[in-house]
């Protein structure tokens, strides 16, 4: 059975793991994105805050992520817990990061002009110090979605969702007749995905980037 | 609050004994400045960098909490009411502009508005009144984002925005320090044309003294730690600058700096006999011989000043007034700053030229004479009033460390 017979044949299987798989990452990412910028909002005003919380959500991002689930799965038990878990985790860093750099990036002229006109401190985070940081938190949301793509095959080790399944699968048969095309059709899989996450990205940010700061 | 734009004019503002020290410095910031600002007076503090000018302009709207001391916008007590409803009542325009890069012209104007509560089609009008006001086409402007506009028009924009609510106070912090000398001319202008309609009460800093004495009703001319070095008029200041410091500050060229501040219709115009192009020669030659003078004026039909003719040309015209005489080259209005009319008296090989009424009809004219002689008589007042506004001033400033002294006795906290 050559790749293309595999497909056809295994083509309902594989579109509920890459369903699965692109709604385990979407739903991390929504997660990890408020939590992320909350961080952020919280943090980037004072200088050790802002490092603190950068450095822990880096040092989280070095614990590899076979690891990482494995030591959540005593934790939170097996199957969707722990790869949602692990996923948002993992997805904070550059969120959070990209959300204190741009926050502190936004000019202190327009800051003290927004306090001027008498802005609450509200107001003027959500009319005008996050809306100028939004490009910059878009971008961290990106990557951390590529980023995601990836770690969420892992997730089928903790007998999790998505295309992962598919690849262990492969490697745990290999030598066999679809071990090959299995960890081909995962990986291709998650390739795809992320590049029609990409491209909705790119949709986006045309939205709602407004025309004033767009590059 | 009404809403016209004429609607809402100045208020007063009282600081008393504002004070600002940031931990960790020995000397305050700003030290203990009492000064009083009229409504719907433009009062200009101007001082070297770092002289706390504009700390003690933010103390106003409390953008930098004052450590002691007391603001009083119109009699109320402002020092501990919410500061965000204190900033809604007091416009503020920085250098730059300060305009959200995120939104449009209209929505940046529209902010304070919506912030307190306007209605959206009163808004939507308040928008266009604002741009209007501050000379750009709200057709054209009305959507455009800020890094579509010169620094000029966004600066424009931040003073409308800053005006849009018809705060009674507007408070510019070098609102023209970042944009080219030419368009600082006319944004001054404009400043001017738009207080002469408005009279709001404005305080304005910068560092630019010339920039001073064209805005200011009065000029604060501060040193260190926002000392107030003298508080007066420019006339005053240029005339009688109350120390070293202060006449350090003016630099070089008072006097003709003095001159930008009075009009030619402030001084003696005088009277010279004229007649029109279509007088016949003799009456001209009649009009010369009456007045005793060397010269007359050539009027064309609608009494505008059309030729000088001495009495030389006259004899050598022969019959006819068309290749006699020099053509009036230059003349100043009425308005004209006696600067400008120095300017073209000196050009003037003459030495005089001829000032026009509102429609470029002749009125009159003023020579090198007549014009130094009315600028003695100006420097000569304003030396008086500015003796006697420092009389006052130390007189008060007496009394006070008079009080200080008796307070002293019973133990002062600071």
């Amino acid at each position: 059975m050559n790749f293309w017979e595999y497909l056809g044949s295994r083509h309902q299987q594989l579109l509920v793991d890459a369903y699965q798989h692109a709604s385990a990452v979407f739903q991390c990412m929504v997660a990890a994105t408020v939590i992320g910028v909350l961080i952020g909002v919280v943090t980037y005003r004072s200088d050790w805050a802002g490092n603190l919380a950068t450095t822990v959500t880096s040092t989280i991002l070095t614990v590899p992520s076979l690891a990482m689930i494995g030591l959540l799965i005593p934790v939170v038990g097996l199957g969707v817990p722990p790869t949602v878990t692990a996923l948002t985790l993992y997805g904070l860093l550059p969120i959070v990061r990209n959300a204190v750099v741009g926050l502190r990036g936004v000019d202190p002229a327009l800051v003290d002009a927004a306090r001027g006109i008498g802005m609450s401190r509200p107001a003027r985070l959500l009319r005008v110090e996050l809306p100028l940081a939004w490009p910059p938190i878009l971008t961290g949301v990106r990557v951390s979605t590529q980023m995601l793509m990836g770690i969420a095959a892992i997730a089928a080790y903790a007998s999790g969702p998505g295309l992962g399944n598919e690849i262990f699968r492969g490697i745990g048969s290999l030598g066999s007749r679809n071990a090959l095309n299995q960890v081909l059709a995962g990986t291709l899989g998650i390739i795809v995905l992320a590049l029609l996450f990409d491209a909705v990205y790119v949709l986006i940010g045309r939205l709602t980037i407004p025309r004033g700061i767009r590059a | 609050m009404p809403e016209t734009a004429g609607g809402t004019t100045g208020a007063t503002i009282e600081l008393e004994n504002l004070t600002k020290r940031y931990p960790g410095h020995p000397q305050p910031a700003v030290d203990d400045v009492t000064m009083e600002i009229r409504a719907g007076e433009t009062v200009v503090f101007v001082g070297p960098s770092g002289c706390g000018k504009s700390t003690t302009l933010k103390m106003i709207n409390r953008l930098i909490e004052p450590t002691s001391g007391r603001i009083s916008i119109n009699g109320e007590d402002v020092t501990h009411i919410d500061p965000v409803r204190l900033r809604r009542k007091v416009g503020y325009a920085i250098q730059s502009s300060g305009l959200f890069p995120h939104m449009t012209v209209a929505q940046n104007i529209a902010l304070v508005p919506r912030m307190t509560g306007w209605s959206r089609p009163r808004i939507r009008d308040r928008v266009a009144e604002m741009l209007d006001l501050v000379g750009l086409d709200p057709a054209e402007f009305h959507g455009r984002y800020p890094r579509q506009l010169s620094g000029g028009q966004q600066q424009r924009v931040g003073v409308a925005r800053a005006l849009a609510a018809d705060p009674p106070v507007l408070l510019m912090d070098e609102p023209f320090g970042a944009v080219d000398p030419i368009t600082r001319d006319h944004l001054q202008d404009e400043l001017i044309r738009l207080q002469r309609e408005l009279h709001k009460t404005i305080v304005f800093v910068t560092h630019d003294f010339d920039e001073a004495i064209k805005l200011g009703d009065r000029i604060a001319v501060l040193r260190e730690r926002s000392h107030i070095a003298q508080f007066d008029t420019p006339e005053a200041i240029l005339t009688n600058p109350a120390d070293d410091f202060v006449s350090g500050f003016v630099g070089a060229g008072a006097a003709l700096k003095r001159l930008n501040l009075s009009r030619v219709r402030d001084v003696e115009i005088t009277d010279l006999p004229v007649a029109t192009v279509d007088d016949p020669l003799q009456t001209v030659f009649d009009r010369l011989r009456e007045s005793g003078t060397n010269e007359i004026l050539l009027l064309d039909r609608r009494g505008r000043p059309y030729k000088w003719l001495r009495r030389g040309d006259l004899m050598r015209a022969q019959g006819s007034l068309a290749r006699a005489g020099a053509l009036v080259t230059d003349t100043v209005t009425r308005d004209a700053t006696l600067r400008d009319a120095l300017e073209a008296v000196l050009t003037d090989n003459a030495g005089r030229v001829a000032v026009t009424g509102r429609h470029g009809e002749y009125t009159g004219v003023v020579d090198v004479q007549t014009l130094m002689n009315s600028v003695h008589e100006l420097l000569e007042a304003d030396r008086l009033d500015a003796l006697e506004h420092q009389h006052d001033l130390e007189e008060s400033r007496a009394a006070r460390t008079h009080a200080e002294q008796e307070g002293g006795a019973g133990g002062r906290t600071e």
